[in-house]
């Protein structure tokens, strides 16, 4: 998927149908937004723009470009679905829940910790006990 | 939400270099001394994607939206290629490690919990747990032995420092805004949705 790609005879990729354009064998979206994902293009244009994607399609190295593409559609779609928040809601749940397993396996270790220190006390006991 | 002072601008009417009106829309959320939240916002989405979105939303909503746009546009320029996806794969990631040593913490305490029962049973009766200790002659280091394990389930330091994150991936911005993430509130679509919104970028 370089500048070597070359568009379907007769069908312009998802992003020059939406733009209403012609699509020529060097165009930057072809490879990233075939024909038949058009809501792919058509919600990241509409939450950055084909310029701004462009753009940063341009500073990614080639082999950089899919993932890019792919990440970009994943936070426009998260927009649409929640235009306050988007991805960063995602984010915020995923924080809590980290926060809230590390508490709980903290709060583990520490019952494992007394447990030891019982068992290790019990055992001490009753050594000693057989020595005295 | 007051309107941009009589000869200050807001951020984003001066980086357009227009007027900034009374009933401009970006004023409130775009103050003249953080200039480069409009820039970044800019750069990533472009001023009028983003008067569109805010004009979509209700005043109350809009605050968190632009903290939000901000937050993404600054991750995107951190890195061009994944943005806050990355963060969300990084936090998954976690989970899922969290998620793993935490059953097996688990596992641990309810054999100590057992033992623990047994210890306080055997004690009760005058039993010796120790080797050489049985009548018979046998030897039972039970209890020791399990001392050898818990220490693998101690928090592992590189875990819990903040996201960690290999050398060579600009992540330091997520890591401080993990802070500001904080001031937003509950998200109205991830009410409810803990471990539903466990997304899977691709």
């Amino acid at each position: 998927m370089s500048s070597s790609y070359f568009n379907y005879t007769n069908s312009p990729c998802a992003a020059c149908k939406f733009l209403r354009r012609k699509c020529t064998s060097d165009c930057v979206f072809a490879p990233y937004f075939p024909p038949e994902e058009p809501t792919k293009f058509a919600n990241v244009h509409r939450i950055f723009g084909a310029s701004n994607v462009s753009k940063i399609l341009q500073e990614v190295a080639p082999h950089q470009r899919e993932d890019a593409v792919n990440s970009l559609a994943y936070e426009a779609e998260a927009r649409l679905r929640d235009p306050v928040y988007g991805c960063v809601g995602a984010i915020s749940v995923l924080q809590r829940q980290v926060l809230g397993l590390q508490r709980e396996l903290e709060e583990t270790n520490a019952d494992i910790m007394r447990y030891a220190s019982y068992l290790g006390g019990e055992t001490a006991s009753v050594y000693g006990d057989r020595r005295g | 939400m007051a309107s941009s002072s009589t000869n200050s601008p807001c951020a984003a009417c001066k980086f357009l270099r227009r007027k900034c009106q009374p009933e401009c829309v970006f004023a409130p959320y775009f103050p003249p001394d953080q200039p480069q939240k409009f820039a970044n916002v800019h750069k990533v989405f472009g001023a009028s994607n983003v008067t569109k979105l805010l004009n979509e939303l209700h005043p109350s909503q809009r605050e968190d939206a632009v903290n939000s746009l901000a937050y993404e546009a600054d991750m995107r320029l951190r890195d061009p290629v994944y943005g806050c996806v990355g963060v969300i794969s990084l936090l998954q990631h976690q989970l899922r490690q969290l998620q793993i040593d935490l059953s097996c913490a688990k596992s641990e305490l309810s054999k100590y919990q057992s033992l623990g029962i047994l210890a306080a049973t055997h004690q009760s009766l005058g039993i010796n747990l120790l080797a050489g200790a049985n009548a018979d002659g046998s030897t039972t280091a039970t209890v020791r032995d399990h001392h050898y394990h818990h220490h693998q389930f101690f928090p592992r330091e590189q875990m819990f420092g903040g996201l960690d994150v290999p050398a060579g991936n600009n992540y330091d911005g997520g890591i401080l805004a993990i802070g500001q993430i904080s001031q937003f509130q509950q998200p109205r679509a991830a009410a409810g949705d803990d471990g539903r919104r466990t997304v899977d970028p691709s």
